[in-house]
């Protein structure tokens, strides 16, 4: 099913969201605002969007290290999540999640994993967990071309697939495992045809084009929240930036005219024209949204740098919900 | 009270958890089938799933139920399988709260049974116990007796974090009086199983009938003998070990995981910085030595802790 009109200018604000948002942090890490690692989704903005658009806001999302991405795509307000990245009090994980943990349970999404392919199993629970509860929820997992080479990949496949558990496998295939080529590591060009080993359908789609990834994800969330089982969406993209901003590879691993005809396809220019020219919104119509966009990841910075940072005695809290010694009977027995 | 198995006293745990609670669900290799993991009643097996054989796959489905709703109980089955779940249960479950600043919670249990004593070699009998107390977020439970078990089973399927049970194999046709009625071990705390004097023995696991018997021995040779069991390993309960060894000032530790960085290690050393003026003598562990477990029961046997090496090392204690 197609994206409705409204539907569509919503995908695009996001997408403007997350590239403005990830320039922000790109610019505030070289500042000295944001500490440690980051890993952008510059590139990768389409299929994000096109992929959570098709959820409902009760829906599940796990992803991985490259997380900013997925909480912005699926709706999450920006301030907490700069503020996170600047390890401020505020941060949606209170400073102790980071830049590869942006997990934002307001809008479902459960966990950010920094180990590669370990959110794919917690997705499958996750499905699990609907299907127990006997809820309509659907639960998708983000993961890398890099993680479908995990053993946690292919026992989660076959996991879902058992029990026809709701779950939409969607790659973000960008080609690199941080810097070694997918073609040289991985067996099979397509990490769709590794579906086909555990009974489950598959699709590739231009990872570029927002509308192809919505009506593709959007089948497999279908399918899924009618309970005939789990599906895999291999969305083929690009990393525009570094595997992490300011690693030095000393040696170089993408074509340089690769890396340019990849920055050809933008996505976020390929929707911006294609909304314009499919007359669902006008040139300035568009800046205006940009424009929003821009202001909403501006207010985000100032909230994040005007922040406190967390109290030192915060690093000894949440470590457990029921820390006391014999905690169990202060319960009682429900 | 009626008298059962320590394995019946594990079904019974699932049976009544599960009935009163329906979020809980059992995950596990071969439970539908094999064991049935002690569910008779068959409105529940809706609940019950038997796994592939896939440890860190199953593991981490739990945690992501856990996350979303759900109360998990994982059985691994095999103790020394647990290494192949590391990433779920060290990285994730125990991690989620934390990383997510307080987001989300992960009420799961892992159940670990330790197969050692029995000859099945190096890939079936470790006691890993000790590594997951240097996990934080995750808490550690080693239970001794049908009572215990069934409690901390039930206290674990209540709590809102991670718990991994590590059961005794050897211990899982042991009988012992348990209550008709329903009710926990709480977590975190201690059993004095015999009170003493003289000198603190502390007992992990399935050597606790060892380090009783040689209490026994020890008292008709005019030795007063408190034995403890932490029973929950992390959090320790250290206000009970270290008020006893206050008291005697005399400290032995009974653990049959490998020596190196044991449970015995991180109570002897907790005790020397707490209570180092109590002490007598140096504190004494009675540990399995750092081998691999070999398969013959000539070479096996020897290893672990017995009676006999309890029995020297509180001698050693004057």
């Amino acid at each position: 099913m197609k994206a409705s009109q409204q539907r569509r200018v919503e995908m695009l604000l996001r997408i403007f969201k997350i590239r403005y948002f990830e320039e922000a942090v790109k610019k505030q890490q070289q500042l000295g605002q944001v500490p440690g690692s980051v890993h952008l989704s510059i590139g990768h903005e389409a299929t994000i969007v096109g992929a959570s658009m098709a959820l409902g806001k009760d829906d599940f999302v796990i992803g991985n290290h490259r997380s900013h991405g997925h909480p912005i795509a699926k709706g999450a307000n920006l301030p907490p999540l700069m503020a996170e990245l600047f390890g401020k009090a505020t941060g949606v994980c209170k400073g102790k999640g980071g830049s590869m943990h942006l997990a934002d349970r307001e809008v479902g999404v459960v966990g950010e994993s920094g180990i590669v392919g370990a959110g794919l199993p917690l997705a499958v629970g996750a499905g699990l967990s609907a299907k127990v509860r006997g809820t309509d929820q659907v639960s998708l997992c983000f993961f890398g071309d890099g993680a479908s080479s995990e053993g946690s990949f292919h026992e989660s496949l076959n996991l879902a697939s058992i029990w026809d558990l709701p779950v939409v496998f969607v790659c973000e295939n960008n080609m690199y495992g941080a810097t070694s080529p997918a073609r040289e590591v991985i067996a099979v060009e397509d990490i769709a045809d590794r579906a086909a080993g555990y009974d489950m359908p598959s699709e590739i789609v231009d990872g570029q084009d927002a509308d192809a990834v919505y009506e593709a994800v959007n089948c497999a969330v279908v399918r899924a929240r009618k309970g005939s089982g789990p599906s895999l969406v291999e969305c083929k993209t690009y990393r525009f930036g570094e595997h992490a901003e300011g690693l030095i590879i000393p040696v170089p691993y993408r074509d340089s005219e690769e890396v340019e005809r990849w920055k050809q396809r933008d996505p976020v220019d390929l929707y911006r024209d294609r909304l314009i020219r499919g007359g669902v919104l006008s040139e300035s119509q568009a800046d205006d949204l940009a424009e929003q966009a821009g202001k909403l990841v501006d207010e985000a910075v100032f909230f994040a740098r005007d922040s406190e940072f967390p109290d030192p005695a915060e690093a000894f809290t949440d470590i457990f919900k029921m820390p006391s010694a014999g905690q169990f009977e202060e319960r009682g027995h429900e | 009270m009626s008298e059962i198995s320590y394995f019946e006293a594990i079904f019974q745990a699932h049976q009544e958890e599960m009935i009163r609670d329906e979020s809980i669900v059992l995950i596990g290799e071969d439970i539908s089938l094999y064991t049935r993991a002690g569910i008779i009643d068959s409105a529940l097996e809706a609940r019950i799933f038997s796994t592939p054989i896939a440890e860190n796959g199953f593991c981490g489905m739990g945690v992501g139920a856990a996350l979303t709703g759900l109360r998990p109980v994982v059985d691994l089955t095999i103790a020394s399988f647990v290494y192949l779940a590391m990433d779920q249960i060290v990285n994730q479950a125990a991690r989620m709260r934390y990383m997510t600043g307080g987001q989300g919670s992960v009420p799961i249990v892992f159940r670990a049974s330790m197969w050692h004593n029995a000859s099945n070699a190096g890939h079936h009998s470790d006691r890993p116990y000790p590594l997951f107390m240097g996990v934080p977020g995750l808490k550690v439970v080693v239970p001794s007796t049908p009572y215990d078990v069934k409690g901390l089973l039930k206290a674990a399927m209540r709590d809102d974090d991670p718990v991994i049970v590590f059961e005794d194999n050897s211990l899982w046709f042991k009988m012992g009086e348990v209550p008709e009625d329903d009710y926990v071990v709480p977590i975190g705390v201690a059993d004095i199983k015999r009170q003493g004097s003289d000198v603190t023995l502390v007992t992990i696991g399935s050597t606790q009938a060892d380090s009783l018997a040689a209490a026994e021995t020890m008292a008709a040779e005019g030795v007063s003998v408190e034995v403890i069991d932490p029973r929950t390993l992390s959090p320790l309960d250290t206000d009970t070990i270290l008020g006893s060894v206050a008291r005697t000032g005399r400290l032995a530790i009974v653990d049959p995981a490998n020596r190196s960085m044991s449970a015995a290690s991180e109570i002897s050393a907790i005790v020397s910085e707490q209570v180092f003026d109590s002490l007598k003598k140096p504190v004494q562990r009675v540990t399995t030595p750092d081998v691999i477990i070999p398969f013959s029961p000539a070479l096996e046997k020897q290893l672990y802790p017995c009676q006999s090496d309890i029995e020297a090392a509180i001698k050693k204690l004057f």
